[in-house]
């Protein structure tokens, strides 16, 4: 008969080693590394990138937040896998495929960061990398998100609403219209330096919301995802998530919030006038000329076989938003 | 001789065919196997039926532009043997072109069959895409040598539809595309590249048969 195999060294969690310690030592062994085996053949090694690891790629380390978990905002619905959500992205700052946002992104810094409050309000102020994530308190809301390309996914979000930021602004009784700006700074996002890694977008990213729509408690800030602060790619270090709205409106790496009377321009709009409008609300009546937007396919995991195409729902089944367009005629103001 | 390939005009051994072809057929059909599996075990990242449509669409036209390659190659390089590659890389064109609706049928739209006909019918870049399926289509099934000689003259016009094909293809890979700015622009461009020698001799071949219409 076998022995039961009983291990010698017992593990508890306290034996893990710490992340910081663990980086610490990869650094440690990458440059040893360059010094033994790079005193040989360094220019070579460094150029195909043999000691670089992956981890490496990701710049800023994801820090672990605090919050208030998921509450009456947030759907109970099968979540999107963290690893679909973080390398499967549009960010045409960093590329048009889907996995260039993953790939090159680490290169923004996100840390010094400054966002503006200004325009139209009686207490403008700029918020700092620090603040973005302490001011205001964090609360979690998994959300659905839907692509204007017709798929969705169910993400845990971070952050606060951003009515809260204007609040404290105190905008003044004539605003009518929130802008927001995405930064603009070629030498760390490469889209921004070429027409065809941008894909012909005019730069800065700028998107804008009606205020009633910018007030609304499910209008969200995000400044994290799974529990940790933004990776790169997905709009760190603070993000708009507004989820009745195709993913396009939900603008990254904001700069800038301005309060203004005027609809505000916006960049999907200005390049396909016809395709994407200034409201955006997800509408499953009202086709994209190129594509219909009745269903959706909802990126959950499951590979070729999962049945993922799922109905499209009105104002993707935030159905609280309703009132703000009354009347309004939504094919018109698509 | 090792180097008598180089020599004019160099003509390839069956041997040296057969071989070419095995690794073809080992590189072309075994790539597209190996992403449907990867696809089937969740292994092609996020979306992996867009990746699979990407895959597939882009190198059915790879394909049938290095397809539209050969022709020039075979007649200005000492090496007019590559012709004998080029019905199997048409029909490649076609598989790959097949596998890319396939899957955008099975798992794009996943046979919700009303909105397979509306999208066939009502979106232009689809409805494209399809005619230049159907084309290659018609080009796959009558590749085989009885019929072509079957068929006389009237397979060479059938089969100058390839060139239909082409911007139609190129038509669906640019209107599939959120900007103008993108990859598809750079495909125009190379087919262009890859037509200009049949450009210039149909442009020969008009003037010759004009000059001749007018007596001197």
């Amino acid at each position: 008969m076998s022995k039961r195999f009983i291990p010698s060294v017992t593990l508890t969690e306290n034996d893990v080693t710490d992340e910081s310690v663990y980086r610490q030592r990869r650094t440690l062994l990458k440059r040893m590394g360059f010094i033994g085996a790079g005193a040989l053949l360094s220019p070579q090694a460094s150029a195909l990138g043999w000691f670089d690891d992956d981890e490496e790629k990701q710049a800023a380390k994801r820090e672990a937040l605090e919050f208030t978990p998921a509450g009456q905002y947030s759907t109970s619905e099968k979540k999107t896998p963290c690893d679909k959500v973080t390398g499967y992205n549009n960010f045409y700052e960093f590329g048009t495929g889907k996995d260039d946002p993953a790939q090159y992104a680490h290169n923004l810094k996100i840390d010094p960061w400054s966002l503006k409050i200004d325009g139209m309000v009686e207490k403008p102020f700029v918020l700092d990398h620090a603040s973005l994530t302490q001011r205001f308190s964090l609360q979690e809301r998994i959300y659905r998100l839907r692509c204007v390309e017709a798929w969705s996914m169910v993400i845990p979000w971070i952050g606060f609403e951003l009515a809260e930021i204007l609040k404290a602004a105190r905008p003044l009784s004539s605003a009518r219209y929130v802008a927001f700006q995405t930064l603009y700074d070629p030498e760390q996002m490469r889209g921004q330096n070429s027409r065809f890694v941008g894909g012909g977008v005019d730069y800065p990213y700028v998107e804008g919301l009606r205020l009633d729509e910018a007030l609304h408690p499910l209008t969200l800030m995000a400044v994290g995802l799974y529990g940790k602060t933004l990776p790169e790619q997905n709009g760190a270090p603070i993000r708009l998530v507004v989820p009745w709205k195709y993913g396009f409106k939900s603008i990254k790496s904001i700069v800038r919030i301005t309060l203004t009377d005027k609809e505000p321009p916006t960049t999907w709009n200005k390049l396909a006038p016809d395709e994407y409008g200034f409201y955006a609300n997800v509408n499953p009546k009202v086709d994209h000329p190129r594509w219909s937007q009745a269903s959706e396919r909802r990126i959950a995991g499951g590979g070729l076989l999962s049945r993922n195409r799922i109905e499209t729902q009105m104002f993707n089944g935030y159905s609280e938003v309703a009132p703000l367009y009354k009347g309004m005629n939504l094919r018109k103001y698509y | 001789m090792a180097f008598s390939v180089f020599k004019r005009p160099a003509r390839l051994t069956k041997l040296q065919i057969w071989v070419g072809k095995c690794l073809a057929h080992l590189l072309i059909a075994g790539a597209l196997v190996w992403q449907f599996v990867q696809g089937f075990s969740d292994n092609l990242g996020a979306d992996p039926v867009q990746s699979l449509l990407d895959f597939t669409g882009q190198h059915a036209i790879h394909l049938l532009l290095f397809t539209l390659c050969l022709a020039p190659l075979a007649r200005f390089t000492p090496c007019g043997d590559l012709i004998r590659y080029r019905r199997m890389l048409g029909v490649y064109t076609f598989v790959y072109a097949l596998a890319h609706f396939s899957t955008y049928i099975l798992f794009e739209l996943q046979l919700n069959w009303p909105l397979i006909g509306s999208e066939l019918v009502k979106r232009p870049y689809i409805s494209v895409g399809f005619a230049a399926l159907l084309i290659l289509l018609a080009l796959a099934v009558t590749s085989f040598n009885t019929l072509r000689k079957k068929m006389g003259k009237s397979w060479q016009s059938l089969h100058n539809w390839v060139y239909v094909a082409v911007v139609l293809a190129l038509l669906h890979f640019s209107w599939s595309q959120k900007t103008i700015w993108a990859e598809p622009i750079f495909y125009w461009l190379a087919a262009f590249i890859i037509l200009l020698p049949r450009m210039q001799y149909a442009l020969r071949a008009r003037k010759q048969r004009q000059r001749r219409r007018k007596p001197a």
